[in-house]
Parts: structure tokens; C-alpha cells; sequence
């Protein structure tokens, strides 16, 4: 039987982004030169409304991206499921830019190697920051976050299961357990 | 989501599940062509052959680059002046090539039927670039591509393939692969050059160009070989051009625009008018683009597959 915990609810999740919205501003003191790229599918809504919110704070246009990172995967082959390969839309000049990568759980860091590999095949931005919902730990690349949403600390037999209204109906993080 | 088989030998029998797969996956590739840095990984440290019995430009061309643009290993062999020449048979050049590590071939050949040999022999992924006058699957699935893209979808699409459908292969990649989306497909030329009972593929036969030209939305132009007038399939290529040659004044009796598509190489003012090459229906260079897009998806699909 799984037995599922909520972790972060619809408010919950509203305030946390704003708080990271807020903390990127901080950070690069404005708006200025920040665009948004998303890894898909999750990563991407997630932009947008990181995105969203710095608009609103500092009452600038940022420019949002989404990432299909499939192709730069390291598991790609020996996989009995091939991962459907969407489209990259990018459709600006990440070069020179300050680039906020959005994910929403930093796991292992693989697919946020893949993302920097994939980044840095379209272009040279200034510097890439590191954005993510939840950093549930076990990392197995050299690889940390710059804004954090919340840190869960997991066991590897734990699951978290990020919703999002877009796809799923409901702003929610649950961890799943076995037992 | 993964293909069904582990070669692409042609568009007979594959599923519309499939076909569908490769085309949305041609769609992803089709973005990369249009990145400053048009490489991407998928499939490194992977050897492929290409294996051209067959003099083409196009298509090699388009095979390797795509293959490259997937950061493949890519060897490429002409039948000039290799040991097929000395007399060597299929089976032996396939066998020796796959003694050295191969991971994917691509053939082409004058006989059909060819790639499945082939596939039978070795154990590497078979795509065929054009097998006699059998298939030409890439071909069709790029014409297949080109088609979608600027309509949306292929269900209720009609599309009359022109020209030589006795020695095409395109022409039969194009109807398989059409059918199967739901296309309607007809075809049209001179008796000589229509093969007896292509009804039973599910296509409408004409033989006049103004009774098909107001029923469909495109037509896939094929290229006439200059020496079928020798063998007596027509007259003259003047007489061709008349009654089968497509023109602006032929396609102007439609009630709306006709997208023109062609394989190449073209024969200007033979089986196409010139004006009509380099219209703004002519979908013929998008084609081209797209065939890098369609092999990309065909070559990651199989190549990521095991």
C-alpha cells in the first residue's frame, strides 16, 4: 500500500513562488537581462509563473523558454521506453544573458547536466542559475541549486510527485511511500 | 513510445501508430535544423555505413548529414571503385562491413529488395535508401512530412502522384504510407508507365491530367527517366510534356491552390514547367530540409532503440 503525504499545498505553493520570484530579483539586483528557460513538462509551467511573478515585481517583460532535454539524456540507450522527444522553444538569444534554469525536483543532477549541455549548444549566456521546487537530495553529479524551494529530505525508496494545475488539475507536492 | 521494428526496409505494414511516431519526432528535428548549432548527441559513439550501390546525390547527402547531425560515426561508400567492382557479392560486402563494429547501414540498391536481404544477413539496423523500384521509404515519409506540415493532417488529404509509377519507388512508399494516414491517393500517366492492377493498392488510376488536377489538394510531380523513351514507354519527350507535363495553365483550372511536390532531380519543361518549379506552391526545396528532419527521426528512433 502507498501512503501519500502532502508536502506542499495549493497556498503553499503559491507562496513559494513568489519567495523564489522574489530571491532571483534579489539576487541579480532586478529584473534586468534574467530570462527563464523551463525543462519540460513540469520545469516549463513552473517558468512561467516564476516568470510571471518577476514581471510582476519589478514590472519588466522577462522572456520564458522551455528545454526538451531528451536528446542530451546519458540513459538514452538500454532504456525499455523511449522517452517521446518534444520541441526546444527557445525563441530568443540566450547569449549574454542570466539565465534562470527552472526544474521542478533536483534528484540526481543527470538531467540538469543534460540541460547545461543542451544550453550551452544553443548559446553562451552570461550565467546559468539553478531554480527548483523541491531538492529532494541524493545527488550523484556535483551539481546545486541556487534558489530552493524546499528541501525534502528523502529515502531512495520515496517518491515526489509534483502537480501542477496546468496538467494536473491541482497546485500540490505529495511524497509517496512504500511500505 | 518506440517503433515496432528494428529496421526500416519500407512504408508497407508499418502502423499508423508508427508513422505517426516518426513524423512528430521529425517535428522535434526539424527545430534542431534551425539551432545556430545544429548537432545534437543521441547518437554518439554509433557507426553507420552508408552503403550507396546506386549513384545519388540527394540522398546520400541528406543521409549523412543527418546522420552527423546526430554526432554518429559515418562511413559512406560508393560502388565505384570498391571491391564491388572486383565482383564481390552483397552478402560477402555486408559481412566483411559488419566484421568491423557496425552499429546501422543504410543501402541503397539497383535490386529490390535489397535492404531485406541485408537485414536478414546482419544483425545492425537496415534503413533503406531506395531498393529498385520497390520502396524509398525515407523519401516517403519526408513527402509525408511536407504534407502535414502545411496542412495540419493527412486524414481526407488528396494527394495524385504524376509520372513513372511502373519504375517508382517513391511512388510506392508514397502510396503505402499515405493510405495508412488516411490520405486518398490517386495516380496518373500514361498507360506504359502505370503498372497493371496498382488498384489493388487502394489507388484511383488517371491518365489525363485535367480530369484529376480539380479533385486534390497536391501533386507529387516524378522525375522521367530520359532513356524510358528509348525503350518505347512514350513517343517523344515533347509529347510528354504535353499531356503529362504539369504546368501553371494546367493547375489554373483548380478551383483552389495545388501544392507541388517532386523527388528531384527535376527535369525542367519535361515533366514540370519551370515557372511552375519556382512557384510559391512549389514545396520542392522544403522538401529537401525536411528530408534531413525525417531521417534524423528515423535514424534516433532505431538507433536509440537497443
Amino acid at each position: 500500500m502507498k501512503n501519500r503525504k502532502v508536502i506542499i499545498d495549493a497556498e503553499g505553493f503559491r507562496r513559494t513562488v513568489n519567495r523564489l520570484a522574489h530571491e532571483v530579483v534579489e539576487k541579480n539586483t532586478g529584473a534586468e537581462g534574467i530570462v527563464v528557460v523551463g525543462i519540460r513538462t513540469r520545469g516549463d509551467y513552473l517558468a512561467h509563473r516564476v516568470a510571471e511573478k518577476i514581471e510582476e515585481i519589478e514590472g519588466k517583460k522577462v522572456l520564458v523558454g522551455c528545454l526538451d532535454i531528451t536528446l542530451y539524456r546519458d540513459d538514452l540507450r538500454g532504456r525499455l521506453d523511449q522517452p517521446q522527444l518534444k520541441s526546444t522553444d527557445i525563441l530568443f538569444d540566450i547569449g549574454g544573458k542570466v539565465l534562470v534554469l527552472v526544474d521542478d525536483v533536483l534528484f540526481t543532477g543527470r538531467t540538469i547536466r543534460s540541460a547545461l549541455n543542451a544550453l550551452m549548444d544553443l548559446g553562451r549566456p552570461s550565467t546559468i542559475q539553478l531554480l527548483v521546487l523541491i531538492d529532494r537530495g541524493h545527488r550523484e553529479l556535483p551539481i546545486k541549486a541556487d534558489f530552493v524551494g524546499k528541501n525534502v529530505p528523502t529515502s531512495k525508496k520515496q517518491e515526489i510527485k509534483v502537480l501542477m494545475s496546468e496538467v494536473d488539475g491541482e497546485d500540490a507536492v505529495y511524497v509517496t511511500e512504500q511500505d | 513510445m518506440k517503433l515496432h521494428s528494428r529496421n526500416l526496409l519500407g512504408l508497407e505494414g508499418v502502423s499508423k501508430e508508427d508513422l505517426t511516431l516518426i513524423l512528430d519526432t521529425a517535428a522535434s528535428f526539424k527545430e534542431v535544423l534551425e539551432r545556430p548549432i545544429k548537432k545534437v548527441p543521441p547518437l554518439q559513439g554509433k557507426t553507420i555505413v552508408n552503403l550507396f550501390f546506386e549513384s545519388s546525390t540527394r540522398t546520400r547527402i541528406s543521409f549523412e548529414l543527418a546522420e552527423r547531425r546526430l554526432s554518429a560515426d559515418v562511413v559512406s561508400f560508393a560502388a565505384s571503385g570498391s571491391s564491388v567492382s572486383k565482383g564481390e557479392t552483397l552478402k560477402d560486402t555486408a559481412r566483411n562491413i559488419e566484421a568491423m563494429k557496425i552499429d546501422m547501414v543504410v543501402i541503397r540498391h539497383a535490386a529490390a529488395g535489397a535492404a531485406h536481404f541485408l537485414s536478414r544477413v546482419v544483425d545492425a539496423n537496415v534503413i533503406n535508401a531506395g531498393d529498385g523500384a520497390h520502396e524509398h521509404p525515407t523519401q516517403g515519409l519526408l513527402d509525408m512530412y511536407t504534407l502535414r506540415e502545411k496542412y495540419g493532417s493527412l486524414e481526407g488529404l488528396r494527394i495524385c502522384i504524376v509520372g513513372d509509377i511502373l519504375h517508382s519507388r517513391v511512388a510506392r512508399s508514397n502510396i503505402y504510407g499515405l493510405r495508412t494516414m488516411g490520405a486518398k491517393v490517386s495516380v496518373c500517366g500514361p498507360a506504359t508507365l502505370i503498372p497493371k492492377e496498382i488498384e489493388r493498392l487502394g489507388v484511383e488510376v488517371y491518365h489525363h491530367l485535367e480530369e484529376v488536377i480539380p479533385h486534390v489538394d497536391a501533386l507529387n510531380v516524378l522525375r522521367i527517366q530520359l532513356e524510358r523513351q528509348q525503350s518505347g514507354y512514350f513517343p517523344s519527350l515533347r509529347e510528354y510534356h504535353r499531356y503529362f507535363g504539369v504546368t501553371k495553365e494546367k493547375v489554373a483550372k483548380a478551383s483552389r491552390p495545388i501544392t507541388i511536390m517532386h523527388p528531384g532531380p527535376i527535369n525542367r519543361d519535361v515533366e514540370l514547367s519551370a515557372d511552375l518549379a519556382d512557384s510559391e506552391h512549389s514545396v520542392i526545396l522544403q522538401q529537401v530540409t525536411n528530408g534531413v528532419a525525417a531521417r534524423m527521426a528515423v535514424l534516433y528512433l532505431l538507433g536509440t532503440s537497443d
